[in-house]
């Protein structure tokens, strides 16, 4: 186990989660919504992995289920070389206090009635991690003034911080019991710009001062998942289309889809602007209630021919850790 | 090219328990005909205020106190707000789309219903002539197969659909200017590449001004040709595209540029973030206010009152006392 460890601290194989669309009063089932439909994912440790995607693609039933907050249909989740995806609910809490969660809104995901202290302190409790109130107290504030918040105001309510304060308790609350791995959904997007970047930093700080931190980052925004992580996937209707590092993902882009999702982000710069390429997707994300047969971007995409209605494109290595899902590369 | 709208000294005031907030507080800005014009700001900072002022949109305890809205020779903050000149400039002449798609559509009336209203109010047609005009619209946005979907509740529509049925409904009446309040915040990435191209070929077609209200940088990067940054009320630099990005003079605009990702960045790039908040809009002290975050600050900032803006040059203006640019080459910045 400890040789997996130093390589991957999570290993996602072939994983599917179907939701089954019932109807009736026996709720017999019709169909599924494949929301996530063979993800094949490798985090190593002290790394940040980005999972980007419009809305629906499946980035978070994927966090969701790396978390065991769903049971999956299929395939694999090895973390820390273990088989997680099947655990009973018993051996769960062990996981999760190893596996931390950083939720999209600092607004309704702090509960108000708590005091910010305690919201931080839960974990330490649930999972018995403080023998003492004085070590418990101890560690609340430390981890207070590690996300750069003042040890005193742990008695203040969510009320009184702003949003980027509260995304701060957040993150103290994900860091309570030294996880190996948290997963980051969207922190960032409820925030305004001027205090986005405060937490992208407080995020790249603790990774470098908490040794073997990994993140699995998860966002619509692809300039911001560029920026954090070191390797990027991409996903389209349940499925990665490609995964590269990230600075490859810029300059060398070779799935349509990523190629269009990159033309669709505007760069704060005219002078730059002038000169891309802008590549306009025709019409909207298919249902994952009937995905397209064979590649389910094909009635969108602008290089398609048509055998890509009937093979579904497996995930082939181009170059070097560069892994693309498309036929026509 | 002529001014179509010009804004001079415009404030609104919202007159709470705790006191006055000024959430516009003496903008001036004009927009000149066929322009694509973006207003910049962070949340709180009065750009969609200053938008719905302009529509005479305010609500209690909201209030106009004090500036002019020329629009075509005519101050339109004298007519009533409920009259029936205002009634036929707003809409007709000047059309907003507003951000939340999902909210802004009846959800009790049909997609017709709602885009042959104004049709019906502004152009007076008649039910033929404006369900055939409706269904010529909806072409016109994006929407395929008209016909069939003009008498589909918005619940029908997704997100995207939505917005292209609310620009729609902005283009009904050939308005002169269209004011999109973050118009595709709620919305996917490509979907929003989608809209926006959208918007700028509908302006081009139907020659009219856009105004762009929005707190991304890369959208107007894009598409405006001028641009307003607006900081607690009021407009802190102003300038032509390539002004404002390739000679940033205002602090908050040089923080804001520096505070963002970009897709094109280099590896290892770190972000500086504007430290603290924006300032609470109540009992604004009389100093600049972005005083407390600026890393540009000087005495002279702390003892006289914010400035108004300076002319800079051509149509560069910023409203700071400090040289930004001389500050940039000394050591003494972060």
């Amino acid at each position: 186990m400890n040789q997996k460890q130093n390589d991957a601290i999570l290993d996602i194989e072939d994983l599917k989660m179907y939701f089954p669309v019932t109807r009736g009063l026996l709720r017999h089932k019709v169909a599924d919504v494949k929301a996530v439909d063979g993800v094949t994912l490798k985090l190593k440790t002290g790394e940040t992995l980005g999972l980007v995607g419009e809305s629906g693609c499946g980035k978070t039933t994927v966090g969701r289920c790396v978390l065991r907050l769903y049971q999956p249909t299929a395939g694999q989740i090895l973390f820390q070389g273990e088989d997680i995806s099947s655990y009973p609910e018993k051996r769960l809490r062990a996981i999760r206090s190893k596996i931390a969660l950083i939720f999209q809104d600092p607004y309704s995901s702090l509960d108000p009635r708590q005091s910010a202290g305690n919201i931080v302190g839960e974990p330490l409790k649930i999972h018995q991690w403080v023998g003492s109130k004085a070590e418990y107290n101890e560690r609340v504030e430390h981890l207070f003034s590690l996300v750069g918040l003042d040890p005193s105001m742990t008695d203040r309510f969510p009320h009184e911080f702003s949003g980027g304060q509260r995304q701060r308790i957040g993150v103290a609350r994900a860091l309570a019991c030294d996880p190996s791995l948290i997963i980051c959904d969207e922190p960032i997007s409820a925030l305004d710009v001027s205090i986005q970047a405060q937490i992208i930093n407080l995020l790249e700080e603790l990774q470098e001062g908490l040794q073997g931190l990994s993140y699995l980052f998860i966002a619509h925004d692809l300039s911001v998942v560029r920026h954090i992580s070191d390797r990027v996937a991409v996903m389209y209707l349940g499925r990665v289309v490609e995964i590269t590092k990230s600075r490859e993902l810029y300059d060398n882009p070779l799935h349509p889809y990523t190629k269009a999702l990159l033309s669709a982000i505007p760069i704060a710069d005219p002078f730059v602007e002038e000169s891309r390429e802008r590549i306009i997707l025709k019409g909207e994300v298919p249902s994952p209630l009937n995905p397209p047969p064979g590649c389910s971007f094909h009635p969108r995409c602008f290089m398609a021919i048509p055998e890509c209605s009937q093979v579904v494109p497996p995930l082939r290595e181009i170059s070097d850790g560069h892994q693309v899902a498309c036929i026509r590369v | 090219m002529t001014e179509l709208l010009k804004v001079d000294g415009l404030a609104t005031y919202f007159k709470t328990e705790s006191g006055v907030v000024k959430a516009v507080d003496g903008i001036s800005y004009h927009v000149r005909e066929k322009e694509i014009v973006g207003l910049v700001g962070e949340s709180g900072c009065g750009k969609s205020v200053s938008q719905l002022s302009i529509m005479q949109l305010i609500s209690s305890p909201g209030e106009i106190v004090g500036g002019e809205v020329i629009f075509e020779g005519m101050d339109l903050l004298k007519y009533k707000a409920n009259g029936p000149q205002m009634r036929s400039v707003r809409g007709a002449k000047i059309a907003m789309i507003f951000q939340e798609p999902m909210t802004s559509l009846n959800p009790v009336l049909t997609i017709g219903q709602q885009l042959t209203e104004m049709l019906d109010l502004h152009l007076h047609m008649n039910r033929e002539m404006a369900r055939e005009r409706a269904i010529e619209l909806l072409g016109i946005v994006g929407i395929p197969s008209g016909e069939n979907r003009i008498d589909d509740y918005p619940h029908h529509f997704s997100g995207g659909m939505r917005q292209r049925v609310m620009i729609a409904m902005g283009l009904s009446c050939n308005p002169r200017m269209l004011i999109a309040d973050e118009p595709t915040t709620a919305l996917d990435v490509t979907t929003q590449a989608q809209l926006l191209e959208l918007m700028k070929d509908m302006v081009d077609k139907f020659q009219a001004s856009l105004v762009i209200v929005t707190h991304n940088l890369g959208v107007v990067a894009r598409y405006a040709q001028r641009i307003y940054i607006m900081y607690a009320g009021r407009i802190v630099e102003s300038g032509t595209t390539k002004d404002i990005f390739g000679d940033p003079l205002h602090p908050y605009t040089i923080g804001l540029l520096k505070c963002i990702p970009r897709l094109d960045e280099e590896e290892g790039r770190k972000l500086v973030p504007i430290e603290g908040l924006p300032p609470n809009l109540i009992n604004m002290p009389s100093t600049c206010a972005f005083l407390p975050r600026c890393s540009y600050k000087t005495d002279r900032c702390y003892r006289e009152p914010w400035p108004p803006l300076i002319h800079v040059h051509d149509e560069h203006y910023i409203s700071c006392y400090v040289n930004t640019k001389e500050k940039i080459s000394e050591p003494k910045t972060k």
